[in-house]
């Protein structure tokens, strides 16, 4: 009287309006996943040579931590087979060194005084500045940067390369800004007053820094504001 | 025990020495005991602005070094006995003296001294971690010029990372009232305003500082000069009394402006 076990599968694909969702099994072991993907991609329509519209895969892992070179052996796959790029992976586990840099990259340091010329101040994780940074003085965060007073020096948000980091200031007057590797100065011989209410500055979709009121912040970045506090 | 000031600048030749010889001749004019200490080795200047030049037979490195007993190179000015003047080295060797030699130095002579004046060199170098070793308060001088104000900036980053040096105060020298008026140079609050610190005063551009200096024969001993005047009153504010800030500016608006800032931060 044994009931027929319907095997369970370790990779289930579902189509969304973005691309696939692939979801694998947590449980078995990965080359399982490897043979399982490709008879179900074989099964698949072949992409069109012409068709030269990527598809968009997510990868939903649960508790199986993927490796880098695992990651790139299911590339390959999508690749080959149905030639299509993993665009997400949506997982439960990270390691704990992850762990630590996103704490460290979530985290706001806070400093109160004025950032002087020859100073260098370098977080990770957004930066707090309760004061001035001088002409000849330098603030540079993996996240945002935020000063209260008047910011006449050089300041580095989403130094490691995050464009979507902002610059506020309470008075912006700097002789450079830099958002990841998109830098703007000042136009020559025109001196701002700093007597502009508070600004903010952001790399929009043409790769171009732009400032704009610091109550655009929030709708131009909505991640900015903490989800606990809405 | 005394308090020792050290005068410094970060820029060269915005005034380091000609202050520290209007402040220290207005303290001792006071009556307070003073002895100025020239670490400008190897470019003093301060026994010439003081016209002490032609007295001096043994010097600041000869103390460090143990050639003579501090009391021997020291020298009673002109004018005052309560002041005297260490000369630095003409010819020796920059290296020659430590910082630690330096803060016994100063300490020693402020057993016997109200105020210990240091005019410091300029740049951030060794000369100037000598300066700083023994003092207890700092006075920073600016120009009203961007590279000046630049400089005095970073001196200033610099000295609040010395523990033993209490939060450094301004000096502003060489102001052009007309310049300013016409916005040629930089204002005084706006000076006051990015290096955030306590303003001690202001001192005109004035000809008759660069003529008393030629004279061996400090400004601060004029009773009527403008440049006196300042000088007087940054001596008498050090001394703990609260001056107003003179009226550089014929604009009366400017004036309540300054005073305004002084008030603030006083
Ligand atoms: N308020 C003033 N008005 C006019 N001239 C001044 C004034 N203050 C200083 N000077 C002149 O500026 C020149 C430089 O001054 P001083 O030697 O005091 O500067 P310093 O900072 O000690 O220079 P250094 O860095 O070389 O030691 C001198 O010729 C001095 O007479
Ligand atoms: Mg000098």
């Amino acid at each position: 009287m044994v009931q027929k076990q319907v095997k369970q599968q370790n990779v289930i694909i579902k189509g969304t309006k973005d691309g696939l969702t692939f979801v694998l099994n947590d449980q078995c072991a990965f080359d399982d996943i490897l043979e399982e993907l490709s008879d179900k991609l074989s099964e698949r329509p072949q992409p069109q040579e012409n068709d030269s519209n990527v598809v968009k895969i997510k990868l939903v892992t649960g508790k199986r931590y993927l490796e880098e070179q695992q990651i790139e052996q299911l590339q390959n796959r999508f690749t080959e087979q149905i030639h299509a790029v993993i665009d997400t992976i949506d997982t439960d586990v990270i390691t704990k060194h992850e762990a630590e840099e996103m704490r460290l990259d979530n985290q706001v340091s806070r400093l109160a005084r004025v950032v002087r010329s020859g100073q260098i101040i370098e977080v990770l994780g957004d930066l707090l500045v309760v004061g001035d940074v001088n002409p000849g003085g330098t603030v540079k965060a993996s996240g945002n940067i935020y000063v209260l007073g008047s910011l006449r020096g050089i300041a580095h948000a989403g130094m490691n390369g995050n464009r979507e980091a902002i610059i506020c200031a309470g008075k912006m007057n700097p002789s450079q800004l830099r958002i990841a590797d998109v830098i703007r100065r000042p136009p020559e011989g025109e001196e701002r007053t700093g007597e502009e209410d508070m600004e903010c500055a952001f790399v929009n979709g043409e790769n171009q820094m732009e400032l704009e009121r610091i109550s655009k912040a929030g709708i131009i970045r909505p991640g900015i504001t903490d989800e606990r506090i809405g | 025990m005394g308090e020792a000031i050290v005068i410094t600048s970060g820029k060269g030749g915005v005034g380091k020495t000609t202050t520290t010889a209007n402040i220290g001749t207005a303290l001792a004019l006071n009556g307070k005991r003073v002895c100025l200490v020239d670490t400008d080795i190897g470019l003093r200047n301060l026994d010439v602005v003081m016209g002490l030049e032609n007295r001096i037979i043994y010097d600041l490195v000869d103390v460090v070094k143990g050639d003579c007993r501090l009391h021997q190179a020291l020298i009673k000015d002109k004018r005052f006995e309560s002041l005297t003047l260490l000369p630095a080295a003409q010819s020796k060797d920059k290296s020659a003296v430590k910082p630690a030699q330096m803060k016994k130095l100063v300490d020693e002579l402020k057993q016997d001294y109200d105020y210990v004046l240091i005019d410091c060199p300029a740049g951030i170098e060794q000369g100037y971690k000598n300066a700083v070793a023994g003092a207890d308060q700092a006075i920073v001088v600016t120009t009203p010029e961007k590279s000046s104000v630049r400089d005095a900036d970073r001196i200033i980053g610099l000295l609040e990372k010395e523990d033993h040096v209490s939060s450094p105060r301004l000096v502003v020298n060489r102001i052009r009232p007309q310049m300013v008026k016409n916005g040629e140079a930089i204002d005084v609050d706006e000076i006051v305003s990015v290096l955030a610190i306590e303003l001690l005063g202001i001192v005109a551009d004035d000809d008759e500082v660069i003529r008393a200096s030629n004279d061996g024969e400090p400004i601060a001993m004029d009773n009527k000069s403008r440049a006196s005047i300042a000088y007087r009153n940054i001596a008498r504010r050090i001394n703990g009394e609260s001056v107003p800030l003179l009226n550089l500016y014929e604009d009366k608006g400017m004036l309540t402006k300054v005073k305004k800032f002084f008030g603030m931060r006083a």
